[in-house]
């Protein structure tokens, strides 16, 4: 694909738009969907199919093309219609999403979904695969990065940090990590029932450079996005995108009831509307 | 003291020929006909990896223990010590092999196949990942280190995942076969091999077709069917028989998933009686899987020889082996009573 760092801010708003939106559609058909964990990932997974990643839809196999992990694999249902809109496959094919013999189910499977640099579900495993593939393009010479998104619940498994560690071992320059620290896992919030802070600092520690912005300001995306190094062989880079889960419903933001939800009739209608207006900005629930 | 004990005694001090072979296995590393299957694991790879820039060897701080350093010495720049970190090196290898790599990943059956059975099954098996999980040390050959090393559940845990190609090392000749077929082979595979101790079965490399069993020997009165350490002990075995006019077909049965029915159902027809023997708790292994295709065929005898549904004693290997008659004696003294039961 051409050189897309020039594509506008409304562009990436767009789509980002267009990823919850998509959620909430594909939910409805399924009748049980992870919207809040895609809704805190929609700026980041923007910004990287949109305007970062060197990919070209028509020829998935490309082995310089740079790799996507979705180590959170329940954000999958945000990642199909970006896959779609890109070309990788015909759009209609979603409307099978998780029906009987669909090939798109709420976690990616990548023998089935064109595009998908593997498979995904079991929390933990994601950031293993990228060593291996920055492992892979760096024996081959070959100058691909690989993205790995994570989720802040997820790190709690501990082979994410025997990858974390062998990836500074192995000096994997060519290795990002994209951390959704959305702060919510399923029981709770992350500091009440597994903490991970400073969760900046413990990368670090393990020989990463770290960045941390606002994972819902594309300026500080691109701007992270941009400070990354084009070296193979050096520190590992993490960049710890603080984020809101649920961002963009109301409703959802920062709530512990949608995980997993269905929205129906005219809870549905007004999602929608609400996420048409675009983002409002964020007034967190007074502490009770 | 009676004679038996005398003899127990005899192998616990380590002093029967088997255990002396063994304390002397490191003089004999590297030629051709030592019969030692974990210890030509490096070599072998090496020579294949000079024309194939495919393969790629990664182990988990046991790099001397499986011989991957013999592939580290010729090829460093394609190998990856991982460290104490067996979780990670499976499902890295997965990812090196989304990018077209072949890669072998080897460390103890025990931290491979036990410790990252869902790393094989959803990093490996199920996206259909060219990784080659290589268990070492497999089944009890650990010996003393107790059952933490043991492996006698990794073929019952792996042969029930799709898509995950299950085989077992014969000898060190058969391992060779077994690396070279496995290059090219589709889907993700496990390679089970033991301590790199086992007696010589194949003189040569042999002919193999993964998924299709070796007869040794043939007979009518009996069938043993074995895999990996116990192929050694069923040929004995059958020698042993034939001097008392009994004739034992013996089957090398490496692959374990897929497995072969064609050869099983022969067996069953072509022969008056079965029995399945490994180095493996009797549930769920080679023994089941027969007993699986024995089912939908006409009754014939059939007994499975393993080591029972309980973790084992602690002990040096060549008196587990005995212990547990999984050594020639033993297998015959096994064949003998089952033969006697179906008269």
């Amino acid at each position: 694909m051409s050189d897309r760092s020039n594509v506008s801010r409304a562009v990436l708003e767009d789509r980002a738009k267009f990823i919850r939106t998509e959620t909430v559609r594909l939910t409805k058909i399924a009748g049980a969907g992870h919207y809040s964990s895609t809704f805190s990932c929609a700026e980041i997974l923007s910004a990287l199919y949109y305007s970062q990643m060197r990919i070209e839809p028509a020829k998935p196999d490309w082995d310089n093309r740079d790799r996507f992990v979705m180590s959170k694999g329940h954000a999958a249902i945000g990642l199909y219609p970006v896959l779609a809109d890109l070309g990788y496959f015909d759009p209609e094919e979603l409307e099978t999403y998780t029906r009987l013999g669909s090939k798109y189910g709420d976690h990616p499977d990548m023998k089935k979904v064109r595009g998908l640099d593997f498979s995904s579900g079991s929390l933990g495993h994601g950031l293993s695969v990228g060593v291996g593939m920055a492992l892979a393009g760096r024996a081959t010479g070959r100058d691909f990065r690989t993205y790995v998104m994570l989720g802040d619940g997820e790190i709690s498994e501990g082979q994410i940090w025997e990858a974390v560690i062998s990836a500074g071992h192995f000096k994997l320059g060519n290795l990002v990590i994209l951390l959704d620290r959305n702060g919510l896992c399923i029981d709770g919030h992350t500091e009440e029932i597994m903490s991970i802070e400073p969760v900046h600092e413990r990368f670090a520690s393990f020989g990463w450079d770290v960045q941390r912005v606002d994972g819902h300001d594309f300026d500080a995306i691109q701007g992270a996005f941009a400070n990354l190094p084009r070296e193979a062989t050096g520190r590992p880079q993490a960049i710890v995108f603080d984020t809101i889960k649920g961002r963009g419903v109301k409703r959802m933001e920062m709530s512990l009831d949608w995980h997993v939800g269905n929205l129906v009739g005219e809870d549905y209608d007004d999602v929608m509307a609400e996420l048409e207006a675009g983002l409002q900005p964020y007034e967190p629930e007074p502490a009770e | 003291m009676s004679t038996e004990m005398q003899n127990e005694a005899e192998i616990f001090r380590g002093t029967t020929e088997g255990e002396t072979r063994f304390r002397n296995a490191k003089s004999v590393r590297g030629t051709p006909k030592a019969g030692m299957p974990a210890f030509v694991l490096g070599e072998e790879l090496a020579e294949m990896a000079h024309s194939d820039p495919r393969i790629i060897v990664a182990t988990a701080d046991l790099a001397s223990a499986n011989r991957t350093n013999d592939f580290k010495a010729v090829h460093p720049d394609r190998f990856f010590d991982f460290g104490i970190a067996e979780k990670n090196m499976i499902t890295a290898a997965a990812g090196m092999a989304s990018c077209g790599m072949v890669p072998y990943v080897a460390t103890f059956a025990s931290f491979s196949a036990i410790l990252g059975a869902e790393q094989i099954r959803t990093d490996c098996a199920y996206p259909r990942q060219k990784v080659r999980i290589v268990g070492t040390h497999s089944g009890m050959s650990m010996g003393f280190y107790g059952t933490s090393h043991h492996a006698l559940e990794d073929l019952g845990m792996l042969r029930c995942m799709a898509d995950l190609t299950v085989i077992c090392a014969t000898d060190a000749n058969h391992l060779r076969a077994i690396l070279r077929k496995s290059v090219d082979h589709p889907g993700a595979m496990y390679i089970r091999l033991g301590r790199g101790r086992d007696p010589e079965v194949y003189a040569e490399v042999p002919e193999l077709e993964i998924g299709r069993a070796i007869r040794l020997r043939e007979g009518k009165d009996l069938t043993i069917i074995a895999t990996g350490s116990q192929v050694r002990a069923a040929l004995d075995t059958a020698e042993t028989l034939a001097a008392d006019g009994i004739e034992t077909r013996v089957v090398d049965m490496h692959t374990i998933s897929p497995l072969d029915r064609a050869e099983i159902e022969a067996a069953a027809t072509e022969t008056a009686a079965i029995l399945t023997v490994e180095e493996h708790n009797v549930t769920g292994g080679l023994g089941t899987a027969v007993a699986e295709v024995l089912v939908d065929l006409p009754r014939v005898p059939f007994k499975r020889h393993g080591v029972p549904d309980r973790y084992v004693e602690v002990g040096p290997p060549a008196a587990l082996y005995a212990h547990y008659k999984l050594d020639a004696p033993g297998v015959t003294a096994v064949a003998r009573e089952f033969l006697e039961t179906t008269r």
